[in-house]
């Protein structure tokens, strides 16, 4: 990371966020970037991380004997090493990097759950799932004749751990959550459902995609069996991502691939497996990806993660006050700024959520509309699409007034009450 | 772009349509849908005889662009023959495209509102969705056959 960087980072002041927005090269006053669940900006010091990579320290990492490859294998392994310290993980060894959070959960669900599962097993997950968390579990179920069921959230859009108990029983194998709806902004207390999954003889799987980037996550604490996330969320790069798993679990599995840098030795009909990580991670690595969410969560380290929580929560309550008086919006999920965690997602009565998007974007304000992946969740809410506004900590009140007086004017644009 | 695009003949064909209703005596019906944003209409006609479409209807769901769009489109259609609805789709699907003459837009009348779709890349599939499933049914898609 550069000096200023750190520097910067190191004395994030809420009240002079300016300093801070100059480190993101994309983000300016012209554009209100307000689709952060979906991606966040980068700051300079990770965009430096991924050309620096590729300046000074690029090899194949894991193969080469030679000086330069050494480098990049300790750039990589360096990184394993920030993201254990950073979501609390025993030792690096139980991090194995894939291409995004999708991929860790298909990881998960091809190597245990398609292995580990027979018929009459039950998967439980949640209706608030992201695609990503739902579709390789329906695979799972297919392919074992294990059976999908579902904790359904309450009319408030929230899942309690007395809810997910009435679901879990003695014949379920595997619970696997989002700790924070990348729709509702809800938190799922998944240390609570890990006990309970436990108690029933069922691992854990947390979907951290939204949680690890807005909220401190301690997978010791939680005590999960496996955690996933991307890189990209958290002002990482694209095509970085990450499960964690428990050492026992992760040597008991079987590869998820195969191929290159994950055998030790291999004979014309079989193959010794490496040690964690590495069997999980065949193929010449994202090195540059994985240095530069190394250099991401070092960012966020310095700028610490409850600060960001504390100036996140603190936005969603004044955008919570600008929009929620809006005549004809209906905000989804609890009636409570404090459990949405910079997630606001909207109808407007009688305008469609494409038209909203399209109009903002006509005033250069980004955010989100569609089904937000997550098709069941807005059935169940009696919704067929929804426009999203997700918050970062670089976000100002500023950005926040512009969105809401374009939302004030939207159904007078779209020719109501005229 | 500027959002005038939302302009009053687009808003109002969209919050006050002519022809979204269900619809008696339909013999050909036909959905199209946008997978990608979930626009999603039914459209049902009336032909005679004589090739001429005597009436026409639709029910559905989806953006201002896609469910004004199909009322516009009905306004045109009804009345004349399949050809001369072939003839309208054409021209519009290639206003849509950028390659249309001043007299043709002319025959689009109130459809051509929708020309600046041309330059909104996003957009384009909801404008044409209407046009498309008619377009399909006079090449003989029916689902009341189905």
């Amino acid at each position: 990371m550069t000096d200023k960087n750190i520097e910067i980072a190191a004395g994030y002041d809420p009240a002079d966020n300016d300093k801070i927005r100059a480190l993101f090269p994309l983000i300016d006053d012209s554009t209100a970037y307000l689709d952060n669940a979906a991606t966040t900006q980068k700051p300079e010091c990770v965009i430096r991380a991924l050309a620096g990579y590729y300046e000074h320290d690029n090899a194949n990492p894991l193969r080469g004997l030679y000086k330069l490859s050494v480098r990049a294998t300790e750039g990589v392994e360096g990184a394993r090493q920030t993201v254990a310290d950073f979501i609390g993980a025993r030792e690096a060894a139980e991090i194995i990097f894939t291409r995004n959070a999708t991929e860790s959960l298909n990881l998960a669900a091809y190597s245990y759950g398609m292995n580990f599962l027979k018929e009459g097993d039950e998967i439980v997950i949640t209706i608030m799932e992201h695609h990503s968390n739902m579709l390789p579990w329906q695979q799972v179920a297919k392919h074992t004749g294990a059976v999908l069921k579902y904790v359904d959230t309450d009319e408030n859009g929230r899942i309690t751990p007395e809810m997910v108990e009435a679901v879990v029983t003695d014949k379920t194998k595997i619970v696997s959550t989002t700790q924070l709806s990348n729709v509702l902004g809800w938190e799922n207390d998944v240390k609570a459902f890990a006990q309970i999954a436990h108690r029933h003889g069922a691992i854990m799987i947390v979907d951290g995609a939204q949680s690890v980037p807005h909220i401190r996550v301690d997978v010791s604490d939680i005590d999960c069996d496996f955690l996933a996330f991307s890189g990209h969320k958290i002002y990482g790069p694209m095509g970085v991502g990450v499960l964690y798993g428990k050492r026992e679990l992760l040597e008991a599995m079987p590869p998820f691939l195969f191929g290159g840098e994950m055998i030790d030795s291999v004979t014309r009909f079989g193959a010794k497996y490496s040690e964690i990580p590495h069997k999980f991670e065949a193929g010449t690595l994202n090195a540059e990806g994985i240095i530069g969410l190394g250099a991401a969560l070092d960012f966020v380290n310095q700028i610490g993660i409850d600060k960001i929580r504390a100036r996140e929560d603190a936005l969603t309550a004044y955008a919570w006050e600008k929009i929620k008086p809006i005549p004809h919006i209906r905000i989804l999920g609890a009636d409570d700024p404090s459990l949405h965690h910079g997630i606001i997602t909207f109808t407007i009565d009688g305008v469609h959520p494409h038209d909203v998007s399209y109009i903002l974007d006509t005033k250069d304000i980004c955010v989100r509309a569609g089904h937000h992946c997550a098709q069941p969740l807005m059935k169940q809410c009696g919704v067929f699409s929804t426009t999203r506004a997700s918050l970062a900590f670089y976000n100002t009140k500023e950005e926040i007034d512009r969105l809401a007086d374009e939302l004030g004017q939207m159904r007078a644009q779209m020719g109501y009450d005229r | 772009m500027s959002s005038t695009f939302y302009n009053e003949i687009l808003t109002e064909h969209n919050i006050r349509p002519f022809h979204k209703h269900p619809m008696e005596g339909a013999n050909f019906q036909l959905e199209g849908v946008n997978p990608s944003c979930g626009d999603d209409i039914i459209l049902s006609l009336k032909v005679n005889d004589d090739g001429v479409i005597e009436d026409g209807a639709y029910v559905g769901d989806g953006c201002a662009i896609s469910q004004a769009s199909a009322d516009m489109m009905l306004d045109l259609v009804i009345g004349k023959t399949k050809d001369q609805a072939r003839r309208l789709a054409d021209i519009f699907l290639r206003m849509i495209k950028g390659e249309v003459t001043e007299e043709e837009k002319q025959e689009l009348q109130e459809a051509s509102v929708l020309q600046d779709v041309s330059h909104m890349p996003a957009r384009v599939k909801c404008a044409v969705l209407g046009w498309h499933t008619m377009e399909e049914i006079l090449n003989g898609k029916n689902d009341m056959e189905a």
